[in-house]
């Protein structure tokens, strides 16, 4: 990696993470969503007592580390629309015309979208904690680099498409057809030993259904579980593919 | 001035895939935005690049900046080659697009010391440079605003600020002044000029034909993907003709009487007399003027008022496509 990428990366992180901490408000409005789960909805699973996948009295273990998978898809999910600005405004264009770093470009981005995902999902941890949430200090911290991962897999498909549509009436509905089935099948709601053996299956192609049961397992301190391993390689490798096809449309519209 | 060519292109062409719809066929269609189009650009000059809307300007530009890649042909920005020394290119070339591309949400100061950065320079001197750019386009005034606050001449002084910053040795603006009111655009204008006398080499696209001709030492006309015809703006209007004179006089008898006279003293491309007034088509007709205005006080007619117009490049774009450059814009 050239010095020159590590500056440009560096540039372009701090310019998004200006803009976004321009309308602090925002980086809550995500949070709304998964803090109503918590406040509304927990109690419903704590009420069904011991069910196929969740411990009697302990639902909330089970609970909040996917709830913080399902921040990771829905908080960096729509950060496309970001871009669309900065493509019709021609920050994009202007950007293009300098000699920085391509890849610096969308990095910055999903970097910047990662710290601030990071900070919510401390926050929705830390108020999850009077709900006697019961986590392992260590877990938690790995479990974050997992969650980053998510998000950044998340961000660039949101960005991707954004470079192909560069129209918000297009992104928007792509976004939530992607958004609700992955998050259905990842077991974050209810618990996927509840489901029929055919929606299990379906669940298994869902890489981020990986991501939930990683996660966990390390909120429960058992690193040492093959499926925190898989976790780690299925979504590693998927936030790289992922990044890769955002990059090659922005290459793209230099064609 | 040094003869170095900044701009070199041959057969230089780009076509864009479209999907057309309605018809019979749902299909993709090539589409051809610009030509083939040859170009040399040398050192010191401001080469405007004149045509209607659509007509291949911004595509061509953007081929230069390395925005868009050429589907054939070679060009050599700078002397690098433009399909193999992009980096150097990007690195030597500044560019102003049509949406400027100033980051709206952020303040002057911020967009410039950023961009300055963008070309590998440290955060001190990148804040020197902003502060250079913002004393030199008078700016201080509003550059901690942020920049959505700005008036169109503002963000136009901040748009080119941008492209200068790294001290570019060329500079492609993408219709600088459309939009402005006319004292932005003139001190922008002026701005350029001064650019110009600064040794830096401007390739300028307009749809403007007062601006071609004020500001542009060559002028190539582009018209559906092609140029038509290039030339510095003197050139090109007198292949159109000669300028007009028209003389007015106190009655019509005097205007014959003066026709006569005046057709003898100069070879004129057309006459005709007008009510009250003599209208000739003469080639150098700056010159003959006062030739004109004796032979008529020599024989005591008396002209009331003497008006010269020259040919304007409209006239230029009508001649060579057929079409008012003026039509295209109201279309």
């Amino acid at each position: 990696m050239s010095m020159k990428f590590l500056y440009d990366t560096k540039l372009m992180f701090i310019r998004n993470l200006q803009h976004t901490f321009r309308t602090p408000v925002f980086i809550f409005v995500s949070m709304f969503q998964p803090l109503m789960y918590l406040l509304l909805f927990m109690p419903l699973l704590n009420g069904l007592g011991a069910v196929p996948g969740i411990p009697a009295g302990k639902a909330v273990d089970e609970f909040i580390p996917g709830l913080l998978v399902l921040e990771a898809l829905f908080g960096t999910a729509f950060v496309g629309f970001s871009l669309i600005d900065d493509i019709r405004s021609g920050v994009i264009e202007r950007f293009l015309v300098t000699p920085v770093a391509r890849s610096s470009i969308l990095l910055g981005r999903v970097l910047r979208d990662a710290v601030i995902l990071l900070l919510q999902c401390i926050l929705i941890t830390l108020v999850a904690i009077p709900f006697g949430l019961d986590v392992n200090a260590a877990g938690f911290l790995l479990s974050l680099l997992l969650y980053a991962l998510v998000g950044i897999t998340m961000a660039s498909v949101s960005y991707g498409f954004a470079l192909i549509f560069k129209i918000e009436d297009a992104l928007a509905p792509t976004l939530n057809t992607i958004t609700l089935p992955v998050s259905l099948l990842s077991g974050i709601i209810l618990p996927l030993a509840l489901a029929p053996v055919w929606l299990q299956d379906l669940s298994k192609i869902n890489p981020f259904s990986y991501a939930v049961d990683a996660t966990r397992d390390l909120f429960a301190g058992n690193f040492t579980n093959l499926g925190v391993i898989e976790g780690f390689v299925i979504i590693g490798v998927m936030a790289v593919l992922v990044f890769l096809w955002s990059l090659r449309s922005l290459k793209k519209m230099a064609a | 001035m040094s003869d170095e060519l900044v701009i070199e292109t041959k057969g230089l062409r780009k076509t864009f895939v479209s999907k057309e719809r309605g018809g019979k066929k749902n299909g993709k269609k090539e589409v051809e935005a610009v030509k083939s189009i040859d170009l040399i650009v040398r050192k010191g000059q401001i080469f405007g690049f004149l045509g209607p809307n659509g007509a291949g300007k911004s595509t061509t530009q953007k081929m230069l900046s390395t925005l868009l890649c050429p589907t054939s042909g070679e060009a050599k920005v700078l002397g690098y080659d433009l399909a193999s020394k992009q980096e150097q290119i990007r690195q030597n070339v500044g560019c102003v697009s049509q949406a400027g591309g100033a980051d709206q949400g952020s303040t002057g100061t911020e967009n410039l010391v950023l961009q300055a950065q963008l070309y590998g320079v440290d955060a001190a001197t990148a804040k020197k440079d902003a502060a250079e750019f913002t004393e030199r386009f008078q700016m201080t005034s509003f550059i901690a605003r942020t920049a959505s606050t700005y008036s169109g001449g503002q963000k136009r002084r901040l748009d080119i600020a941008l492209g200068m910053i790294h001290h570019p040795q060329l500079l492609l603006l993408d219709e600088p002044t459309t939009g402005l009111d006319p004292q932005s655009r003139a001190y922008l204008w002026g701005e350029i000029k001064k650019l110009k006398a600064e040794g830096v080499t401007i390739f300028l696209t307009t749809q403007y034909m007062d601006e071609a001709d004020k500001l542009c030492d060559l002028i190539a006309i582009i018209d559906n993907g092609k140029i038509v015809v290039t030339g510095t703006p003197e050139e090109l209007k007198s292949r159109v003709g000669g300028d007009t004179i028209v003389f007015s006089f106190q009655s019509e008898e005097t205007a014959r009487k003066a026709q006569t006279l005046l057709t003898e003293t100069v070879q004129a491309e057309k006459n005709q007399t007008i009510n009250n007034s003599v209208h000739l088509t003469i080639k150098d007709g700056e010159r003959k003027i006062a030739d004109l205005l004796r032979s008529l006080d020599a024989k005591s007619l008396e002209a009331l008022t003497v008006t010269l117009s020259r040919p304007s490049l409209d006239d230029v774009f009508l001649k060579y496509t057929g079409r008012s450059l003026r039509e295209d814009l109201i279309k």
